[in-house]
């Protein structure tokens, strides 16, 4: 037994019921979703200290034997995963203490946000392609209330594309289980993986393989399935928006990087080819497309876009240096971003905007704020020695390795468009003076805000994070290298689940 | 029965996305309908149809004795079914909502949100 893998899972889904239970006090719910995230940090960190230890952790639910039960299994990626979604959980509820409205909390903000917890934390250690496909959809129905919470306008209108397209995805998701499971009658992941490797590789994995490629597309907003991301993500509360920008398109992408690695590796030249062309153009359309946008909300969506190539342009190359390049920059970037997305909040709860127009002074007046700004803003357009530059260098220089200049140059590319993204934010927000007419007595201090320094809480703790990634650049790409490892060999995934060795 | 099937399912899925590409929110969502539908009809045709034999072991016997039809897609289509229900059910609420904050049902008025 090893309750760690689980553990994860259990503990948003019975916090989401405790706040439940306490629907009428949001006093108690707060507390509950506070102690409930440390807890799942905690869980997080047990796990990766057991995968570290044992290379997989797996259970089998009722004690099933694989393939006829359901499977838990946790592997490196998946316990980083789970690690990640501890420390932005914990830095979303810290947030969200001060941050959220009183009528969203009387809406179930605290609940969904346990259950939106809970989905992600299953599909990272679902072992049951089936499984997964229902952990998405706790995962999504969570997000759409979330996405929908204040029933403003453009929320609605936002909501109706993210729900429309996330839908066909999930259709297209399940159409392709249904195909697979015709093709080698199994939903275990190891046990498809183990069978598709026995048999030749026909047409038909490749459709099958290709309709998980654009299901899973679509969930990370990958080129050209990317348009519900910028429509709806600056929408809804800024808290939501960052844990949507932190967890949920890094959902999709683990999902490929899973399956592009155990299951479906027998024609890489041709799926691996499309999904590297497919990272081009999603870094070069999302980088583009920030640099037309003057809200800061909205520029951040599309550079989640444009990093989200770099991702698979990590699984695309498929070399051991490359994924692990990867899963490196997963790691930096779901703490990176949910930062950036928590800073633009506190901004508008100094200035009263999002137009970066409208803003402006805030070096002058809160230069801790703007330093803490810089540090994840810089870390994402990738400068020495912050996070990014590492997370670049890695995948940039398994690019050269393989001599894939086309998307080597347009990694470097877009990464100097990023830069002049955030140079763009730091000079209209951070560096111009208040612009005439705007409310300033919340940023001057006039006006004192007693809680603001929770609000400041978590942007502090997840600038370390990004300062510990760049600084100690070795241990972290050990630890990347030694999951990378795990992807490359699927025989030992195979083995943990089935007991055989293919 | 399987040819049956195929031109269903094709139908259906194509009807799907012909409703989904209207402008109409009301069709759009009876477009996600007929696709879950049509993916449920998928998984039941692609898993194989057996007709007349339930997978039900004899008395005595500790295994199915012949060619049985496969239960586990069915459990996979009813799971389908269950989940398809509650998120269609909150996209009916959504597009209610949306057309009370709007005053429209056409997708084409629904741009604020684009760039």
């Amino acid at each position: 037994m090893s309750p760690e893998v689980v553990l994860p899972i259990l503990i948003p889904l019975l916090a989401g019921a405790l706040t439940l239970a306490f629907w009428r006090s949001q006093r108690y719910q707060r507390w509950i979703t506070l102690f409930a995230s440390f807890a799942l940090l905690a869980a997080g960190l047990w796990l990766l200290d057991s995968t570290r230890e044992h290379g997989y952790v797996v259970m089998q639910m009722g004690n099933w034997p694989a393939p006829f039960g359901i499977t838990v299994i946790a592997d490196l990626l998946s316990a980083i995963m789970i690690v990640l979604t501890g420390i932005i959980g914990l830095a979303i509820a810290i947030y969200s203490m001060v941050a959220t409205p009183d009528r969203h909390e009387r809406f179930g903000y605290y609940p969904l946000m346990h259950l939106l917890l809970a989905g992600v934390s299953g599909s990272f250690l679902s072992g049951d392609i089936f499984n997964l496909f229902v952990w998405f959809e706790v995962m999504l129905l969570a997000s759409f209330a979330l996405l929908t919470l204040g029933g403003e306008r453009s929320q609605m209108e936002g909501a109706i594309k993210y729900v429309t397209l996330n839908l066909f995805s999930s259709a297209i998701f399940l159409s392709a289980i249904g195909l697979l499971y015709g093709m080698v009658g199994t939903l275990n992941m190891a046990d498809i993986g183990y069978k598709l490797s026995q048999v030749e590789h026909t047409g038909m994995v490749n459709v099958v393989a290709l309709m998980f490629m654009i299901s899973f597309g679509i969930k990370a907003a990958a080129f050209p399935l990317f348009f519900w991301l910028p429509a709806s993500y600056h929408t809804p509360l800024i808290a939501v928006s960052a844990l949507f920008a932190g967890l949920l398109t890094k959902v999709g992408v683990y999902a490929l990087y899973r399956v592009f690695t155990l299951m479906f590796t027998g024609d890489v030249s041709y799926t691996h080819d499309i999904l590297l062309w497919a990272a081009a153009l999603t870094m070069l359309t999302g980088v583009l497309g920030a640099a037309a946008q003057f809200e800061f909300r909205r520029i951040l969506s599309f550079h989640i876009i444009s990093q989200i190539g770099y991702m698979l342009l990590g699984l695309a190359l498929y070399t051991p240096l490359a994924i692990i390049g990867g899963v490196f920059y997963i790691m930096h970037h779901i703490i990176v971003k949910t930062n950036l997305f928590l800073v633009s909040g506190v901004v508008y709860r100094l200035l009263g905007s999002y137009d970066l127009k409208k803003l402006g002074g805030v070096y002058k007046h809160r230069p801790g704020l703007a330093v803490l700004f810089l540090v994840p803003a810089l870390s994402l357009a990738g400068l020495p020695p912050l996070s990014g530059f590492f997370a670049k260098f890695i995948i940039i220089r398994a690019g050269i390795e393989v001599e894939a200049w086309v998307v080597t140059a347009v990694a470097l590319l877009v990464g100097l468009l990023t830069l002049y993204s955030m140079i763009k934010i730091w000079a209209e927000v951070f560096w111009k003076p208040v612009p005439e007419g705007t409310d300033t007595s919340a940023l001057t201090g006039k006006e004192k805000d007693p809680q603001m320094w929770i609000m400041l809480l978590p942007l502090v703790g997840l600038t370390l994070c990004t300062l510990f990634i760049g600084l100690n650049g070795q241990p972290i790409y050990e630890l990347a290298s030694d999951a990378a490892g795990q992807l490359m060999n699927p025989a030992g995934y195979i083995e943990a689940v089935l007991g055989v060795s293919p | 029965m399987e040819t049956l099937m195929a031109y269903v399912v094709g139908i259906l899925f194509a009807s799907a996305i012909y409703m989904m590409l209207r402008r109409s929110i009301v069709k759009l969502v009876i477009g996600l309908i007929i696709l879950s539908n049509a993916a449920n009809l998928l998984i039941f045709a692609a898993a194989g149809m057996t007709r007349g034999a339930p997978p039900l072991i004899p008395e005595g016997a500790t295994a199915p004795l012949g060619p049985i039809a496969d239960p586990l897609p069915q459990a996979l289509i009813l799971t389908a079914i269950v989940i398809a229900f509650g998120v269609l059910a909150f996209a009916v609420v959504l597009i209610h909502r949306a057309y009370e904050v709007v005053g429209n049902d056409d997708l084409d008025q629904m741009k604020d949100t684009d760039t």
